[in-house]
């Protein structure tokens, strides 16, 4: 296959799944911002610092509020990050690689974008936050549905699914490393209502509320928060379960083509430093600097693939 | 007679009676309830749409893809009017070819004295670098589209011949995939011929044409100048359709005397490139060196064997529009036999007699640039206002030499479906040809293109033009 079609699959998907997470960060600080108004503030600034950002976000807006994040998260044009924005790079990129793609994948996300355009032209109120945001998630699942049920497993699968993982490790990583100073054993303690409603954010902004739950008997606390969303294997948006498809994906190609890379040890050495660590040595290692340190090698792992399986010239 | 120009209508004849090809489909569109028709149209919009069949419109830069209007009405043609049609075209695509082997080489037809030989000379479209060179089994011209408008029973005019990068024929593929889609009863009822073997034909026509560098099974890759392009979703319809690589330039490079594709595991030869780049963007090295859309050094691996390219650069000579008026000397010339398809008058308004003639009668004809295409920097003199006539006059008078005149055709008319039921619209059509070594290929059917507003005589995308289905009947 041509480097500039894996490219174009590998990102479309990174944007796709990008939309989903953006998505996951707006329905999860809307609802601590309905239930503490107080809080609110800091809550629409960690959603904006999560999604990586600020600093776009501040050129163009003084307050942290509900209106100001939504518009620039949905729909700001300028937002290379909003959802309006990377649903269209995402098409651009299943047009760039269409012959690439089953009928089926290609309609479903040309329809996921015809279905946000029209949704995102006007601003987006308060009230019709919720159903917006669904909209967004079930068109999404829609594309993914569609590569699942009709994609040869081939190389073309490989680069989507890549691309989807990493783009996820990146964002779950990013989720904790925002909120980190809530997970510090510091302040696990306190044991105050406010933490559990801020440790809830953050399982809502990876869609494991409910799963975390069944798992742990309703015992919130940040050691099982961050084992859950770290290290434990099941939990779909994980880093470590992130790790194992990424590398499994990079296996199946290096199967295809007889050939291992630099990428395929890059992602080895990833996968081991997850398989051998407890959460207790996360901690003690420092939460913040290990979370920094999987982001650095993640961003990494990125540009050998682009390198390796010549994405461009 | 009240002085209104009548014209032919290919569906209702004279005292609004069907005419012969169109009987069963007028027992079928008899029966339905228009209202649930125009739902069908509406259907066939969103069908459109979903699918992504749209092409992109130039500086605009919201909405900035747009959909072909499609008119479920189809366009029917006798499979005797066809075998009339299919011989000429055949004739005149045999001759295009034999043309430009023979201006490339010996240019027997300048010595014989039957074009002038500043026609080719001082044409920029005569490509220089293709002197001497010879394509794969002599084929210059591996498609071509050949614009046809009928004016009356049996009078068919060829408008224009499109031998470089002719587009449109995905519109004929998924036109008929959606009117089988709509109305499948339809095809069960009538014997439509056959247009879905086009993508397969179109592969095996470029492999015969494979280079002789070429040694196993041909690579074939469609050349796009990327997703910005107008006619971005019929290249990789059609790379879809033949299971070929759509490539840009930036994916290949010169490697070993061959062009070769950047793919995931290295650089991989290809034997024949369907480019949809014009030759000016071809190769920065041999042209318009700030092209980003080429491959540097093509040219030099093309002159020397190591890749085909389809449709051969320099082919523009074959259907600039000065030449077109040769034509009937061109059939005559290389096939010794009178052109069974008619051309339009033509009037080159390069020769003094032509150019008082166009200026005297301006206001009835149809003048075009000799280089212009899509239906821009063109005037049709009834449609004109006094203002846009005296501007073109203008123009024409500084450089004659760029324009030619045709008398206005009074273009057929086929039914469209309105909101006030079927009304009769002006159409052409281009059927599509394919050329190899030992075969012309044409399909039976093409591109109708009609003019969606009342009286329009332009079909063209770009200026408000649809397209329907066109029909061919089995014997």
């Amino acid at each position: 296959m041509l480097g500039k079609t894996a490219g174009g699959l590998y990102w479309m998907f990174r944007y796709l799944e990008r939309s989903e997470n953006t998505t996951r960060l707006l329905d999860a600080g809307f609802r601590i911002a309905l239930t503490r108004a107080s809080a609110s503030e800091s809550e629409w600034t960690s959603v904006v610092e999560t999604a990586g950002v600020r600093a776009g976000f501040e050129k163009k807006h003084d307050t942290f509020d509900a209106a100001n994040v939504i518009e620039y998260l949905l729909r700001d044009r300028s937002n290379p990050s909003s959802v309006l924005s990377v649903v269209e790079e995402a098409r651009n990129n299943a047009r760039l690689v269409r012959t690439a793609l089953t009928r089926e994948v290609w309609e479903a996300t040309n329809e996921c974008w015809m279905t946000l355009k029209s949704l995102l032209a006007r601003p987006v109120r308060d009230r019709e936050l919720p159903s917006v945001l669904s909209t967004i998630r079930q068109q999404s699942a829609v594309v993914r549905g569609a590569l699942h049920g009709t994609m040869l497993r081939n190389d073309n699968y490989n680069f989507a699914r890549i691309g989807t993982f990493v783009e996820r490790a990146d964002n779950t990583a990013r989720i904790l490393d925002v909120k980190y100073y809530l997970l510090l054993p510091s302040v696990s303690f306190v044991g105050s209502s406010l933490d559990n409603v801020q440790w809830e954010t953050i399982l809502r902004s990876v869609s494991a509320n409910r799963a975390y739950r069944w798992l742990n008997g309703g015992d919130i606390n940040p050691t099982g928060i961050s084992n859950f969303l770290i290290l434990y294997r099941q939990m779909p948006r994980s880093l470590i379960f992130c790790c194992a498809k990424i590398n499994d994906n990079l296996g199946y190609l290096a199967e295809d083509y007889g050939e291992r890379l630099s990428c395929h040890d890059h992602a080895d050495r990833m996968l081991g430093q997850l398989r051998d660590r407890s959460v207790e040595s996360i901690f003690d290692f420092g939460l913040h600097e290990f979370l920094g340190g999987f982001i650095r090698d993640n961003s990494a792992l990125g540009g050998l693939i682009e390198r390796d399986y010549r994405f461009s010239e | 007679m009240d002085g209104k120009p009548t014209f032919f209508d290919e569906m209702i004849g004279p005292e609004e009676i069907y005419r012969e090809p169109y009987r069963s489909y007028q027992k079928w569109i008899e029966n339905e309830d228009p209202a649930q028709l125009r739902k069908k149209s509406a259907e066939a919009e969103q069908f459109f749409r979903r699918t992504g069949i749209t092409f992109n419109v130039y500086g605009q830069d919201e909405a900035d893809e747009r959909l072909i209007p499609f008119d479920i009405v189809p366009r029917i043609i006798s499979a005797r009017e066809w075998s009339k049609l299919a011989r000429g075209i055949e004739q005149r695509v045999r001759a295009i070819n034999a043309f430009l082997r023979d201006i490339y080489h010996r240019q027997e037809i300048i010595r014989a004295g039957r074009i002038p030989i500043e026609l080719i000379a001082e044409n920029e479209a005569f490509l220089p670098q293709m002197i001497g060179v010879s394509p794969p089994g002599d084929v210059y011209t591996h498609i071509v589209g050949v614009d046809i408008v009928r004016t009356g029973e049996n009078e068919f005019f060829v408008l224009e011949d499109n031998a470089r990068t002719p587009s449109g024929v995905s519109y004929m593929l998924e036109n008929r995939e959606t009117m089988l889609q709509m109305f499948p009863e339809l095809f069960a009822n009538i014997p439509v011929r056959n247009v879905s073997d086009y993508p397969n034909n179109l592969r095996r026509s470029l492999a015969n044409c494979a280079p002789p560098s070429c040694t196993g099974r041909p690579v074939i890759a469609v050349l796009t100048p990327g997703i910005h392009n107008s006619a971005y979703f019929e290249h990789s319809f059609l790379a879809d359709q033949m299971g070929a690589e759509l490539v840009e330039g930036l994916d290949l490079r010169v490697v070993d005397g061959r062009i070769a594709m950047r793919t995931t595991r290295g650089y991989t030869p290809i034997d024949v490139i369907y480019r949809r780049v014009d030759d000016d963007y071809l190769d920065p090295l041999t042209f318009n060196p700030d092209s980003m859309l080429g491959v540097p050094g093509i040219m030099d691996v093309y002159r020397a064997g190591g890749v085909t390219l389809a449709n051969s650069p320099g082919t523009g000579i074959a259907d600039d529009k000065a030449i077109y008026s040769y034509m009937p000397d061109i059939v005559e010339f290389y096939t010794g036999e009178r052109a069974i398809l008619q051309n339009v008058p033509t009037y080159r308004c390069a020769e003094p007699d032509s150019l008082a003639y166009v200026l005297d009668n301006i206001t009835e004809l149809v003048v075009k640039e000799v280089h212009g295409s899509g239906g821009y920097g063109l005037l049709v003199g009834p449609a004109a206002s006094k203002r846009e006539i005296a501007d073109f006059v203008k123009k024409l008078k500084a450089w004659p030499g760029n324009y030619i005149a045709q008398p206005t055709l009074a273009l057929s008319t086929v039914p469209i479906l309105t909101k006030q039921g079927l009304a009769p619209r002006h159409v052409d059509l281009r059927p599509f040809v394919l050329v190899s070594p030992d075969n012309i290929d044409i399909t039976p059917g093409g591109l109708t293109r009609v003019a969606l507003k009342k009286g329009s005589l332009v079909v063209n995308s770009s200026q408000g033009g649809g397209t329907k289905d066109t029909w061919v009947l089995e014997e």
